[in-house]
Formats: C-alpha cells, sequence, structure tokens
C-alpha cells in the first residue's frame, strides 16, 4: 500500500517544530508500523535527509520504549497495543497518518519523536520499592499471599512505564502509572509497612516533576497498552486518604 | 596459555562457602572510598548495582536505553529456575545442577554450576521480599511449571512476563540506592571502549546519546553486564539496541573472549514474514508445556491444520524423544524443526515452519486454563500475525536467541584483565553449549546479586581506592580513539544504509554459521565477512554529525564491530571440530543425526585473545575437568 506521512521533526528542545510530509510507498500489511518507518528512513537517507529520529528497543510491546501519538492516539488505533505491535494490516491503502511525539509538560522533546521520560524514573525512586536489603529475607513461601491479591498485585504490575497515559492525559498526569506502582506493593504483604510514606513521598513526586492532577478522564486507561485500570487510582487515592488517617493500619 | 579458572578445591557442595571465606572483604568504612562502574541496565547490570550501593560502595550505572527499566531481560517471558522442591517432585541443587551441566552439553565449569544451583533458592526469596508478584496457587503458595531440559518443575513464574517483573524489582531496589545517593544514574549513555591502566581495568569512554559528547569516567573496578551477541544474527530476539560493543571492545583491550560460537536459537519464535523484518519475537519455550510441536507426514501437503488427520500428522519431539517429548531442551528441538523443514515437510508460504497446537490441552483443560497460563503470550501472536491460536495451531520457527559465550571470566567471575568483571549474559560462564530455559534470569541475578558482591571485595581489598583519573594519558588516548572512530564513521560517505549491511552480515551468519554449521560453509564466512567490512568502510552512509542524538550513528558503531566479531565466531566454530549443544557441525553427527561430541579433543573453554586488527586471535583453553558427573552422551530419549 502507500501512505502519506505528516511526522513532526524537530531538531532539538530548543528549536521550533513542524509537521513533514513523506510518501511511504511499497508497505505490506505484514509490516509493523516500526517496520514502516525503518522503510521510510532508509529512503531518507538514500536521498540525504535526515531519518526520522523515534525510540524503540525490544518491538515485541514489552520494553516501554516506543512512544509514539498516532493519529491523534498514543499508541495508536489498536487496542491494548504499544506501536511496535501495531501492525500495517490495519491501515488502508492512500490513508495519511499523523505522527508525533508524547506531548507532556514533564516530558520535554529531546528530537523528533524522543521524549525525555525520566521523571517517570524519579517517580519510582520516590519510592516505588520495598526497602528490602540483599539477602537476609524470609523463604518466599513463608509469606502467603491470596491468589485473588497475588493477581490484582500482577495486573498493576504489567505497566511497562511508556507513559502513554500522561501522553492522552489533557492534564498530563501520571496519576495511573504511580497507582499502578502503589497498588502493586499495597496489595502485597511485603508493601505494607511502608505503604504510607510510599504514597505521600510519589505523590509529592508527581507534583514536583511537572505532572498535572487527575480529573478524571480516564484518557489514560483508554491508552494503556497494557489494560491498566483506572480502578487503581481509586486504590492510590484511598492509600493516599489512609496515610493521614491515624486510627487506620 | 592453559588458563586457570581458579576454581576452589573440595567437595562440591561446599566449595562457594570455603571460597566466601578466603575472599577479603573490604571494611564498611573503607567501601564508600572506592568507584565502581557498572555497564548495563539489565538484570545483573541492575542487581549488582543495587546490592554494591547498598553496601557503601560508590556505583556509576550506564546503560543505552532512556530508562535502566527497559534492559533486554524485560523480554523474558517464560519463568526462573531454582531448587526449592515446593512441589515435591525430586529436584534438589544437585539436580538442577546435573540438569544445566548436562543441558549445557557437558561443556561448562561444574564449580560455577553448582554455585548456581546453589544460590538458585536466595533469588526465588529476594525476589519475593522485593514485591515481585509471582504466581500463586489459592492457598496462596507459589506455583511452578515445568520448562524444557527437566523433568520437575521447578520454574517461578510471573504470568508471561516473569523477565519484566524480576527486572522491575531489580530496578526498583536500583532505584532507592540512586535516590539515596550511592548509585549515580547515566542513561542513553553508550560505552565504547574500556581505559586500562598498567593492564587494570580502571574505567570507560562513553558517547552520550543526546549530545554526541565523548568523556571517560574512572573506577575502582569495572562490571559489564552488556548481555549476549545475538545480533549479529541480524534478525533475533534481541531487542534492537542490543550489541556486542561493550564486550567486543573490552576483547581489543586484552579481555578474552570464550566460546564466541556457542550459541542459541530458540526452537518457538514466529516464523519471518518479509524482507522488511527486522526482528523475530519469542512465543515462550513454556508454551511446550502444554503445545505439541508437529507437521504434515507427507511433504508437499497443504492443507490447513484442522484438515490434516491425526494419523496423518508426526508428532516428531514425542516420536524422536519419547523421554522429554515436546520438553526436550532448545538445541534439539530447534535442530529437529529444522530437520522436518529440510524434508519439505515445514508448514506456512516459506515453508520454513512447524505447528505449535494446543487444542489437546484446551480439550482437557478447558480454554479458561489455557488462557490463564499463556494469555497474553496467544495475545501477542494474534498481534502479529492476526491469528487466533486458540482456534489453530500457532506457527513457529527457531530462531537466534541467546549467546553462551561472551568474555571469559574465572570463577570470581573477574576477566583476564584484573579488575574487570563480567556478569550475566555477556560472560561465558555456567550454560556450557546450550541454555536450558529459565536459567538465564537465574543467573543474571545470582551474579548480581550473590557472587559479585563478595568475589569484587576482594580485588577492591588489594586495590588502592582512586588510584587513577581521567587526566590519566590512557584515558584521553581512549577518548581521542572513540572519538576518531565517531569521525571515520561520518567521513565516509557512501551509498548504502547501515541496515543494508547489517542485514547481509545477518544473512551470512545465518546461512553459514547458523544451526547446522559445515567446514565449507564456515571457511566461505570466513572469506565474505571481511570482503562485507572492507565495503562498509567504504559504502556506508550516514546523515547528520556526532554532536546530536544519532540513530544512524549508534547503529553503524555496533554493526561495524558484529563485522568483526561475526569473524570470530566463526573461527571458533570452525575450529571445534565436535557438534555440542547449540554448536552443530554436520560433518560430527551420529547416523540418526544427534550431535557427535568429542570429549577426548575438545573438553575444554576456548579463549581467544585479541592478536591485532589484521592477525588471527590466538586460542587460549581451560581444561574442563568434570569430577563430579560423568560426561556420558546426552540423551532425551
Amino acid at each position: 500500500m502507500d501512505l502519506t506521512l505528516y511526522v513532526w521533526r524537530q531538531k532539538g528542545p530548543e528549536q521550533p517544530g513542524r509537521l513533514e510530509q513523506y510518501r511511504a510507498g511499497n508497505i505490506s500489511a505484514e509490516m509493523s508500523f516500526l517496520e514502516m518507518l525503518d522503510v521510510v528512513n532508509d529512503d531518507l537517507i538514500r536521498k540525504g535527509v535526515e531519518p526520522i529520529a523515534f525510540d524503540h528497543d525490544c518491538r515485541e510491546g514489552i520494553c516501554g520504549t516506543c512512544s509514539q501519538v498516532i493519529n491523534g492516539v498514543p499508541h495508536g488505533p489498536e487496542e491494548r497495543t504499544t506501536v511496535c505491535q501495531l501492525h500495517m494490516r490495519h491501515f488502508r491503502d492512500g490513508d495519511s497518518i499523523y505522527i508525533e511525539p508524547w506531548r507532556a509538560r514533564a516530558f520535554p522533546i529531546i528530537k523528533d519523536l524522543i521524549v525525555d521520560r525520566s521523571a517517570l524514573d524519579h517517580l519510582i525512586q520516590a519510592g516505588g520499592y520495598v526497602s528490602v536489603h540483599t539477602g537476609g529475607v524470609p523463604d518466599a513461601n513463608a509469606i502467603l499471599i491470596s491468589k485473588p491479591d497475588a493477581d490484582m498485585s500482577m495486573d498493576a504490575a504489567e505497566c511497562i512505564g511508556c507513559g502513554a497515559c500522561v501522553a492522552a492525559c489533557p492534564n498530563g498526569s501520571a496519576m495511573l502509572f504511580t497507582a499502578a506502582k502503589v497498588t502493586q506493593l499495597a496489595m502485597l504483604p511485603q508493601g505494607r509497612p511502608e505503604a504510607k510514606k510510599r504514597v505521600c513521598m510519589m505523590t509529592e513526586e508527581m507534583m514536583k516533576e511537572g505532572f498535572g492532577n487527575c480529573s478524571n478522564h480516564y484518557e489514560c486507561q483508554a491508552a494503556c497498552p497494557k489494560g491498566i485500570k483506572v480502578s487503581f487510582i481509586a486504590k492510590l487515592n484511598r492509600e493516599f486518604i489512609k496515610a493521614f488517617d491515624s486510627h487506620g493500619e | 596459555m592453559i588458563l586457570d579458572g581458579k576454581c576452589p578445591s573440595g567437595p562440591l557442595p561446599e566449595k562457594w562457602d570455603r571460597h566466601r571465606r578466603s575472599l577479603k572483604l573490604v571494611n564498611p568504612a573503607n567501601k564508600r572510598k572506592y568507584r565502581i562502574i557498572v555497564v548495563g541496565t539489565g538484570l545483573a547490570g541492575a542487581s549488582a548495582a543495587a546490592t554494591l550501593g547498598e553496601l557503601g560502595y560508590n556505583v556509576d550505572v550506564f546503560c543505552y536505553q532512556d530508562s535502566p527499566r527497559r534492559g533486554h531481560s524485560i523480554a523474558a517471558q517464560g519463568g526462573i529456575n531454582a531448587a526449592k522442591n515446593y512441589p515435591n517432585d525430586g529436584d534438589s541443587i544437585f539436580r538442577l545442577f546435573y540438569d544445566t551441566v548436562k543441558g549445557g552439553d557437558f561443556r561448562a565449569r561444574e564449580a560455577n554450576v553448582y554455585r548456581l544451583a546453589q544460590v538458585s533458592n536466595n533469588i526465588i526469596d529476594q525476589c519475593v521480599a522485593q514485591g515481585v508478584p509471582f504466581a500463586r496457587d489459592y492457598a496462596g503458595y507459589l506455583d511452578n511449571r515445568s520448562f524444557g531440559g527437566a523433568q520437575v518443575s521447578r520454574t517461578f513464574y510471573a504470568r508471561g512476563q516473569t523477565g519484566q517483573q524480576l527486572l522491575l524489582g531489580a530496578y526498583s531496589a536500583m532505584s532507592r540506592q540512586i535516590k539515596a545517593g550511592t548509585v549515580r544514574l547515566y542513561p542513553r549513555t553508550e560505552m565504547l571502549d574500556l581505559v586500562t591502566v598498567d593492564g587494570e581495568a580502571k574505567g570507560i569512554t562513553v558517547r552520550d546519546m543526546v549530545t554526541g559528547e565523548i568523556a571517560s569516567y574512572a573506577g575502582d573496578a569495572v562490571c559489564l553486564c552488556t548481555g549476549g551477541y545475538a545480533n549479529v544474527f541480524y534478525l533475533s530476539t534481541n531487542a534492537m539496541g542490543s550489541n556486542v560493543t561493550a564486550a567486543y571492545r573490552a576483547y581489543k583491550k586484552g579481555a578474552f573472549f570464550a566460546n564466541p560460537c556457542y550459541t542459541q536459537i530458540h526452537p518457538t519464535c514466529i516464523p519471518v514474514s518479509g524482507d522488511h523484518q527486522s526482528k523475530l519475537t519469542l512465543m515462550s519455550e513454556s508454551l511446550r508445556n502444554d503445545g505439541r510441536c508437529w507437521v504434515p507426514g507427507e511433504k508437499g501437503d497443504n492443507r490447513p491444520p484442522h484438515e490434516i488427520p491425526e494419523a496423518e500428522r508426526d508428532y516428531y519431539l514425542e516420536r524422536k524423544y519419547p523421554g522429554f517429548g515436546n520438553l526436550a531442551p532448545r538445541d534439539i528441538a530447534s535442530r529437529s524443526a529444522k530437520e522436518v523443514c529440510g524434508e519439505g515437510r515445514g508448514i506456512g508460504s516459506s515453508g520454513y515452519g512447524v505447528y505449535l497446537d494446543f487444542a489437546d490441552a484446551i480439550k482437557r483443560l478447558g480454554e479458561n486454563v489455557i488462557r490463564e497460563r499463556y494469555g497474553n503470550l496467544f495475545e501477542m501472536y494474534e498481534r502479529i500475525t492476526g491469528e487466533d491460536a486458540y482456534n489453530r495451531p500457532m506457527r513457529i520457527y527457531p530462531a537466534p536467541h541467546y549467546t553462551m559465550g561472551g568474555l571469559w571470566v574465572d570463577y570470581n567471575l573477574e576477566s583476564t584483565l584484573p579488575g574487570l568483571f563480567v556478569l550475566g549474559e555477556a560472560n561465558f560462564s555456567d550454560h556450557g553449549a546450550n541454555r536450558l530455559g529459565a536459567s538465564a534470569l537465574m543467573q543474571g541475578l545470582a551474579d548480581g546479586y550473590f557472587i559479585i558482591p563478595y568475589t569484587i571485595a576482594d580485588y577492591l581489598a588489594r586495590t588502592a581506592p582512586g588510584g587513577v583519573s581521567t587526566g590519566n594519558a590512557e584515558f584521553r588516548k581512549s577518548a581521542d580513539d572513540a572519538a576518531d572512530l565517531v569521525k571515520r564513521l561520518l567521513s565516509i560517505n557512501g551509498k548504502r544504509t547501515v541496515n543494508d549491511f547489517h542485514r547481509e552480515l545477518g544473512r551470512i551468519m545465518w546461512d553459514d554459521a547458523g544451526m547446522a554449521r559445515s567446514e565449507e560453509g564456515l571457511e566461505q564466512a570466513l572469506k565474505k565477512i571481511p570482503e562485507l567490512r572492507d565495503r562498509f568502510w567504504n559504502d556506508v552512509k550516514i546523515i547528520g554529525s556526532g554532536y546530536e542524538l544519532n540513530q544512524e550513528l549508534e547503529k553503524a558503531g555496533r554493526v561495524a564491530d558484529f563485522l568483526e566479531f561475526g569473524e570470530l565466531l566463526v573461527l571458533d566454530a570452525l575450529h571445534r571440530n565436535e557438534s555440542c549443544g547449540g554448536h552443530f557441525r554436520v560433518e560430527y553427527q551420529t547416523a540418526d543425526g544427534e550431535a557427535r561430541r568429542d570429549d577426548d579433543n575438545f573438553s575444554y573453554v576456548a579463549a581467544w585473545e585479541f592478536n591485532g586488527s589484521d592477525k588471527r586471535p590466538v586460542l587460549h583453553r581451560e581444561p574442563l575437568a568434570f569430577e563430579n558427573v560423568v560426561p556420558d552422551v546426552r540423551s532425551y530419549k
């Protein structure tokens, strides 16, 4: 198939950016979206034009590196699908496709479609862990965890840290990302001793990093390639309130 | 030179304990005077950085990704082995050790593998304490599944994302140390060179991938945790950025490279769909617990799978290896798939594919159980192929996946360069000629959490802290060399893209040094690779400058190293006149097509020493001694 692409090009963080038009010819339905961009880039290189810079790595939907807004939707039109797992069979010959970077105050653009997501790392550094030393821990089966709790923890832990939730949110909020980590650890007995501190530290860090507030648009859930649910945000809020309740656990 | 692995003496179960008693310690007040450089943030790097930081050392950790949470360990699906014997099915440390040594076709060091099996149980405890949500049963206990090459269920898992969950555990532990200030993080930073001072590793030279600035960092020791080199085949299950550069440049600085020809071709990957293909996707080995591999019994049978009656199907693994069936080890399962496709019985439009069929398991257990076990894998399969594997069998084919070879290390994980430690897939130490499923995660974490903290202390205790700084002439030379290389690449301004050359190299490697290797093919590869390398240095086209984010330049540097490293791999494969594990030489097989090992002549580790760009590397041997197991014919029948 033949496609017309409109791609955001921006030389650096301080330079202005704009949409450039490119033609993607001879694209097969089996290709992934990123393989389509590979073809376009090889073409640009041969013509002496600087190729489009975009983040990608595992290309199997798990590392969370790829990050493109396709036709206005983070990760594109398919539900629960990262850009790298999006295949061209979902497009038609003659389509126009708009490709832009994640846009959020906390994610400054580095170049073209590449943004700086280190703010998400800072959120984890603020408290997204159990403070356990290496060694000296009890036998793994000494801590029993009911299957529903373990499953819910795992549901939350599936987050790949891509930042689509932030890009989708009109407020640029990282509530879904933060809620997923808070929930994963709050559901497990290992995470309870630090639950209050964790939720407070991570919430405070969200504000410091320039993420917006959550006003329940649920765009994050719709954009999440891993199906992380907004019910975890409710869990985060509950944990946050509990942190200020001295009669709570 | 005969290499000494420095394995401690004494009975196998006591070696590690005895050795730890003999290792020197660094006292807590002195630890903060040392600086350790860790390159890579996969399981080995993140767990090492977290643990060393927590002990009080200053750690500088580098990764090429934008976040350390994205190391390629994250893509491991199926699970992690441990000798817990929770299911009470006969497992033990010795059995895990034996399975791993046998799985590696008796080409690994006994002492290393035994230690790995010993600490495997600590890893599970550690990860659970961190909040890794492993699968559990309804009573709240941890659940296990089985994996290839074992007859017990010893694999712990977190749905189909075990690597992700373990890595996030290690990443979290490291994040805690970043907050505490003991670990400094350098993301989007790629190592271009190892700096040695007076023959010892004292730092690295890196390129900031955003600004293009080349800088050096000094430390008292360097840990390379930079993964494997399967991307030498171009198409592999590795991430696009996975590369051999850090390990290869260390090799050029004097670290020996061991067993580069031991590469693992994973049997269950989604088949190639066309020339545009940029990578291959693995379907976890755990699927072989419930999926059955088959091809049509007759060649040229193009009927859709459901129209082929049971009697006309060949469940070739069950037929050939009734003892292990579909759970035969990876090298054997891959070769069998190649064999049936070679007979013209392969499926799919290319003929390079076999079925992995879940119909029986769904009938037996119900679709819900299968969905619970493998739901995300079936989803991934559907996303890529557009096919629903609940209703028709998956199509799979082998693909390069893991590399057992790597920088040579002794029992302390120290390379031939003092002060250079190599962890995880980047070293060669534990898997011999073939790695068993669910053992890579085990090794990465064993090295990082439980081995390096002890062994690196022994080196540091003998080293004055802060002995060298980046003002040293060696650092300046290293930075100049790295900058020159960048300049040289940018000045070629030829006609072909980096991908073109990488694809061409991959084709040579896959055809001549892939699943089946022959003297003739390898000799040809030895001619083709230098010729391709020559063309690369004359005709590659890279747009842009070195002082900005330039992904083509990054790729070009990696491919330039693959173009040299590929030759080393081929040389190693050519010299090893036997078949063992993932290294299959067609000249050395039994009448029924099984690998024929030659213990009399090849029971050694081949460690190659760089000898200048235009000379052949020098081969050194480390003999393998088996005191506790008898290397017999590796039978899974």
